[in-house]
């Protein structure tokens, strides 16, 4: 009976016996398209030449083509902000679908309260309150706008953990009840002319700013703090998490209430970035969040998912938009392929994690 | 109040709707002592556990705990004053590893002024579970491994290995060895002689005849929602204590209970 009898020799813990973390691979699949972009670039005949990464003809300092590296980032910065409260929400085995008309309803809120009261002399054609609500501190809107993103994320949340809709249904609920506030809020005009410490928020790269910022931040969270820990247990098995004593209704409020509450900045930075507020706005977003975190390799099930590999997943979206648009690929045909690329990606991962187990 | 008596049960029952699943319970268990439930599928051996463990609520009926009455609003509660629970269905999260699992929910922090943005103390979790894993004599190749990756006998050693981490007053076992191999399950009667040493006391729903014989002090059997029997170790044998089980014997004392 020697296996029976224990001693400290089996007891390891080693760092070098740590597998290498999912996130390499989505890296490594980002540098592949990258590679295979460059390739098209020299091989297909209508490009002569052109390169996809690097700076061929010296109208950058340094030897990366910067004006299409700027573009990618900043394509997907916004939806990218969306994501990383995604990525929470899936984690803990639930789905947000709101984010998207939460983003134009934040838009549009935000942006009433940042409008100025005089466009070149004249009053604002816009203006959609009197001139009380008019060039109001940049700080206004902002918080008008991240509570209201709060405020849908509590009620999504308390649907979830508290009636147990499932978060399909909810947040699909949430999806038309935002889109409709969007609409209503103005009565369907767009609303512009925002002051200038509005338009600061998302001017030039500052979204890209904020992405990488947030993306920092939470990816702390997630890893070094008891809110991380209990999010990937709550995924993980919501059962275990409840009878460790974890309050898993609370915190599930909490995660799609920080979800929502990055959305409505999203919703915030684009409306400055576009330096107008539109019902239509953040069309699809909520798809693409959910699509560059499962690039980057979440699981829907709940569990397993990373910050990191959500911005990796972002990247990997930015990089096949740009690249198509660089072959010269029409639009409808993007499409069709990113929507090719993205169920392969979890084929692959699928396949992947069988293999691991 | 006797001191020595560490739980103490007084007509506990529990009803869903019509269905009379525990009925008038009255148990006893002292400080040390190890006792095994036993009996059939649907005997009420786990509703009994969720009712001590605050799980479920108690139709009515007393619980006394450590010398006072306790009403547990939930497992976190029962765990709070010292009743430890190995769940019949792994209470472990599959993709967190070891030192995650066992401290899931009272982790070690540190900057608790953040609330729950708080910092988790990942360095001391990881020598507590080392040296709470050398006391169970657990042996686990790489605490760094998501419980995914182990076998049911590694699993199941966690969730044992947790709660003997935490110098509980009870502990509870719902079947531990249900789903283990011959080995497997030799590791976690290991671990359970480990706790019978330290004197720490124990409960253990059991169907293994053999296992009980050999672990614990006492075996109380239930039948249909009823205590039926009450036997020390040395008065009775497998034989005897199937009798119990199957109803072809009742105990005196309790055959008042049996009349419905």
């Amino acid at each position: 009976m020697a296996d029976t009898s224990h001693g400290i020799g089996g007891l390891t813990y080693d760092k070098s016996k740590r597998s290498l973390p999912n996130e390499l691979n989505i890296f490594l699949a980002l540098v592949i398209i990258v590679v295979i972009f460059e390739i098209l670039g020299q091989v297909l005949p209508y490009m002569n030449n052109q390169s996809f990464l690097f700076d061929t003809r010296g109208r950058f300092d340094s030897i990366f083509n910067e004006a299409r590296l700027q573009i990618i980032i900043l394509q997907v910065a916004i939806i990218g902000i969306i994501a990383l409260g995604v990525t929470q929400v899936i984690i803990t085995a639930g789905i947000d679908l709101s984010s998207g008309p939460l983003v134009a309803a934040t838009a549009m809120i935000a942006m009433s309260f940042a409008q100025t009261e005089l466009v070149n002399g004249f009053p604002n054609p816009k203006a959609l309150f009197g001139s009380w609500a008019m060039d109001l501190p940049v700080i206004i809107p902002v918080v008008i706008g991240l509570t209201f993103g709060a405020f849908i994320g509590f009620i999504n949340g308390t649907f979830i953990a508290y009636f147990r809709i499932p978060p399909f249904i909810a947040t699909l609920g949430m999806f038309l009840v935002c889109r409709g506030i969007a609409l209503w809020w103005s009565g369907g005009n767009p609303i512009s002319f925002p002051t200038e410490g509005y338009a600061w928020i998302g001017s030039g790269m500052m979204p890209v700013v904020w992405f990488v910022l947030l993306a920092i931040v939470f990816q702390l969270i997630m890893k070094y703090t008891v809110y991380g820990k209990h999010t990937y247990a709550i995924g993980s098995n919501e059962d275990a998490a409840r009878m460790s004593g974890i309050n898993v209704r609370r915190h599930k409020v909490t995660v799609y209430m920080i979800a929502s509450t990055l959305a409505a900045f999203a919703g915030i930075v684009l409306s400055s970035k576009a330096v107008t507020a539109q019902a239509g706005m953040g069309e699809f977003y909520e798809l693409f969040a959910i699509a560059m975190a499962v690039i980057g390799g979440i699981s829907l099930q709940g569990g397993r998912g990373s910050i990191i590999g959500t911005v990796l997943g972002a990247m990997v979206l930015g990089v096949i938009r740009s690249g198509f648009t660089y072959i010269k690929l029409d639009g409808s045909y993007q499409l069709m392929a990113m929507g090719s690329i993205i169920i392969s990606a979890v084929i692959l991962d699928q396949y992947r994690q069988r293999n691991k187990a | 109040m006797n001191d020595d008596i560490i739980l103490k049960t007084v007509d506990l029952t529990k009803h869903y709707g019509g269905v009379h699943a525990l009925q008038g319970a009255n148990f006893e268990l002292r400080r040390g002592e190890h006792v095994a439930i036993m009996g059939d599928n649907g005997a009420g051996k786990s509703t009994f556990v969720r009712q001590i463990t605050g799980v479920e609520q108690r139709t009515r009926g007393e619980v006394i705990f450590d010398g006072k009455p306790v009403h547990f609003d939930g497992p976190l509660d029962a765990r709070r004053a010292g009743i430890e629970t190995v769940f019949q269905t792994l209470a472990l999260a599959d993709h967190l590893d070891v030192p995650d699992n066992l401290f899931l929910g009272r982790e070690k922090t540190k900057w608790d002024w953040l609330g729950p943005f708080r910092l988790l103390n990942y360095k001391a979790m990881r020598q507590d579970t080392l040296d709470a894993l050398e006391k169970t004599g657990v042996k686990i190749p790489n605490i760094r491994n998501t419980i995914q990756n182990m076998s049911g006998g590694q699993r199941q050693c966690v969730a044992i290995a947790r709660t003997a981490t935490f110098h509980s007053k009870l502990t509870i076992m719902d079947e531990p060895t249900a789903a283990l191999g011959v080995q497997e399950t030799a590791q976690v009667e290991n671990i359970i002689r480990t706790l019978k040493e330290q004197g720490e006391p124990l409960i253990l729903i059991s169907h293994n005849m053999r296992q009980v014989m050999d672990l614990v002090d006492r075996i109380v059997v239930f039948r249909r929602g009823r205590i039926c029997a009450n036997l020390r170790k040395e008065e009775t044998d497998g034989q005897d204590v199937v009798a119990y089980i199957t109803g072809a014997k009742t105990q005196p004392e309790y055959e008042v209970a049996e009349a419905v």
